[in-house]
């Protein structure tokens, strides 16, 4: 049976500022899913808070997995059940080499649990494994001793996000942008990838902006986000119609929403001081 | 090997005590002198302040001398835990236990060569004409501060190192420092003397048989590097965390030479390091590598200087301190620079990570800069383990604590790169995952 991931009427805050206000969404194993909106209308915002970033605060509603909750889990707890994110902006972790991050990673997802201290996925095992998903992903296999994100250009970071999803195989994944800040090559190399990534064991959200990935991993549902309220779930076509025609028209089909965002954008100037 | 002590059993550190333990050496009159000169040192010393510039952040007022006494012999069956000594061949060993040389070895194919290896209470009888312009007058003096001069009146033995010129030793040598039995006073002194050209490792660490017997080390590094050597020194302080430590290190290197000086600081209750590095001839360099990682209520305090008395030499240290529970790390750097040490390259930085919110790193640079014609940079940073960093790793499967460890191993590596002796690198790293309290 496939597993389920079901987001039911999410209210999220950060500093006490709610920014999503009624988020559904159901995500089935083997299911494409595009998210877009407008800047600031909450994407990320919804990343973060399935993954479990404790900034993030849940003020309502819930996040389930096959039927259990995991609003109390912790990332690393999530991440075990089969939940990953591929970061708008990876972090850089100074020192700490890719390959060796990723052994701890794959073992620890594989076995979920794993105590800390515990052996580790045997070395000849995972550096042949590491080597086949890079080359496929045309990685330099050098990447794997260097440190994790430092020093990488964007492109860098972001194919590194494509590699971890290629060697942790999450149930669910949720790719946050991760074609912007790419060359068109780059984007092909990502899109690819993620297609062949891609099958009945994989569930993805794809947030974007572009339509290229979309193009080779067409979306069953399209969703639309603004203010914090998905406000129309459709099929490809809508994403590619948000493509070429902006959310004018989505602004002029849900006014409520369009107004809460103008109002949102308001309140962000002045409190920077400009536009005055 | 020796068997210099006696059973005499000195209780205190006073002229009496002294007395006592001078009629238990066999040793030249110079170095008898040299010892009563230290001791003259130490007993003025013990009137006077200890410079305020290096111990105002340091509290010792718990610590209490007489509570300690030179164990007559060594009273533990060399049942030590090492960090070190199976991880390679060495060419040859030098360990001590409470003060007592229990093993010294060289092999045969260096020995030919004129290398000396071994303990300096039987080097200073066969070899005190190679040993005496050296031990304790350029490097360690006595009367450099309290502790130097109480090491030189009461120093017991220690690891000597002797390389002709130009004869490169290009396998490791290996020293161990061990204390066994309670309340003992260690006294053991490093002393590596490379001729011109010559080049040589040592791999050097401390360690207590019992993980709760009190103790106290005042110790002496001395490094005297003639012109063209290679040195690499690598001293891993493991004491358990009831010792104290003392150490007054000092290397001197001259035109062209190059010192590689890594310490570890990962034991005792509280040590204080005064590490001084001489760039004395043109040309010289120095690199020092520093790895600390304090944990419970540990102190572990640094004093460095790398003094440039010489124009075109080079300096670059580089500290990485790790604490965490109610421990304390504290660094003073300082970069001096004589008036002709024109086109010196001087460099300083401390990197402190704090893991928990009830410890603390206190890292104060400084520079002293005389000469016009000179690249001197220094930094210090001091932050927590970074949140996002942890909401990766754990959005990768790691815990909380296992992503802390990577974040942790991670900040050392900068230092580890640095250090071109492979097992030097694994044994830190082993070192520190087990007082992260990981591995085995
Ligand atoms: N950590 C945070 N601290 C403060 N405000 C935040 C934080 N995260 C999000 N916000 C605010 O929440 C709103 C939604 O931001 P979010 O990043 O989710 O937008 P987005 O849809 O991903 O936009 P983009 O397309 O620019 O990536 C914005 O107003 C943003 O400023
Ligand atoms: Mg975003």
């Amino acid at each position: 049976m496939s597993s389920l991931l079901k987001i039911t009427d999410l209210h999220v805050s950060v500093d006490d500022k709610p920014i999503l206000k009624g988020v559904s969404l159901e995500i089935r194993q083997g299911e494409v899913h595009a998210l877009m909106g407008p800047n600031g209308s909450g994407k990320s915002t919804l990343a973060y808070t399935l993954v479990g970033h404790p900034k993030y605060e849940i003020t309502g509603g819930s996040i389930e997995i096959d039927g259990v909750n995991v609003n109390e889990l912790d990332p690393c707890e999530r991440a075990r059940k089969g939940l990953f994110l591929a970061f708008q902006y990876p972090v850089t972790i100074p020192g700490v080499k890719v390959a060796d991050f990723l052994r701890h990673a794959v073992t620890n997802i594989r076995t979920p649990n794993r105590k800390e201290g515990e052996g580790l996925i045997p070395m000849r095992e995972f550096r042949k494994e590491l080597k086949e998903r890079m080359e496929e992903l045309g990685m330099d296999i050098e990447f794997a001793r260097r440190y994790l994100n430092e020093g990488f250009s964007g492109g860098e970071k972001k194919r590194m996000e494509i590699l971890q999803l290629a060697m942790l195989q999450p149930k669910f994944a949720i790719l946050d942008e991760t074609d912007s800040g790419l060359d068109s090559d780059a984007v092909r190399v990502v899109s690819e990838g993620l297609r062949k990534l891609s099958g009945p064991q994989m569930g993805s959200l794809i947030i974007t902006h572009h339509e290229r990935l979309l193009e080779y991993n067409v979306p069953q549902f399209t969703h639309v986000i603004l203010a914090g309220r998905i406000v129309e779930t459709g099929d490809a076509s809508l994403a590619h119609e948000l493509h070429n025609h902006g959310y004018t028209a989505v602004r002029e089909r849900h006014p409520a929403e369009a107004a809460e965002e103008e109002e949102r954008q308001a309140k962000a100037k002045k409190a920077v001081g400009v536009g005055v | 090997m020796s068997a210099t002590l006696s059973s005499v059993r000195p209780t205190s550190f006073d002229a009496a005590a002294f007395e006592q333990f001078l009629a238990t050496r066999t040793e030249p009159a110079w170095a008898t002198d040299l010892r009563r000169r230290a001791f003259e040192a130490y007993r003025e010393s013990l009137v006077t302040e200890l410079d305020p510039e290096e111990w105002k952040r340091v509290d010792i007022r718990a610590f209490r001398p007489e509570k300690f006494s030179i164990p007559a012999a060594s009273t533990s069956t060399g049942a030590v835990e090492t960090l070190l000594a199976d991880r390679a061949e060495f060419a040859g060993a030098v360990s001590h236990s409470d003060g007592t040389c229990t093993r010294a070895t060289l092999s045969d194919k260096w020995a030919q060569q004129g290398v000396l290896l071994g303990n300096l209470s039987d080097l200073i009888q066969t070899h005190g004409d190679i040993l005496k312009p050296h031990l304790m007058t350029r490097a360690v003096k006595p009367d450099a501060d309290r502790f130097s001069a109480w090491h030189g009146a009461f120093w017991t033995g220690g690891t000597v190192l002797y390389v002709p010129r130009n004869v490169e030793v290009n396998e490791p040598l290996y020293s161990l420092i061990g204390l066994g039995a309670e309340a003992a006073a260690d006294f053991s002194h490093t002393l590596i003397i490379l001729e011109e050209g010559a080049s040589a490792t040592l791999l050097e660490e401390t360690s207590s048989a019992s993980a709760d017997a009190t103790g106290v080390h005042v110790g002496a590094v001395e490094l005297l590097l003639a012109p063209r050597s290679n040195l690499r020194y690598v001293q891993l302080q493991n004491w358990n965390d009831k010792v104290w430590h003392f150490a007054h290190q000092v290397g001197r290197v001259e035109a062209d030479a190059y010192l590689q000086w890594t310490v570890g600081g990962l034991g005792a209750r509280l040590a204080h390091i005064h590490q001084e590095v001489f760039l004395d001839g043109r040309g010289a360099s120095a690199e020092v590598n520093g790895v600390t990682f304090a944990t419970d209520k540990q102190l572990i305090s640094y004093y460095t200087q790398q003094t440039h008395n010489a124009p075109n030499t080079r300096s670059d240290l580089l500290y990485k301190d790790v604490v965490r529970d109610k421990a304390r790390c504290i660094w003073r750097g300082m970069i001096k620079v004589a008036k002709d040490a024109q086109r010196t390259d001087g460099y300083q930085r401390n990197d402190g990570l704090i893991m928990s919110d009830t410890c603390r790193v206190d890292a104060i640079p400084g520079l002293e800069i005389e000469a016009d014609d000179v690249r001197c940079t220094h930094g210090a940073t001091c932050g927590r383990v970074d949140e996002e960093q942890l909401f990766y790793c754990m959005c990768r499967g790691l815990t909380r604590s296992e992503a802390m460890h990577v974040i942790v191993e991670g900040f050392f590596q900068r230092v580890y790169d640095r250090i071109p002796v492979e097992i030097v690198r694994e044994t830190l790293g082993h070192a520190v995952e087990r007082k992260l309290g990981i591995g085995g």
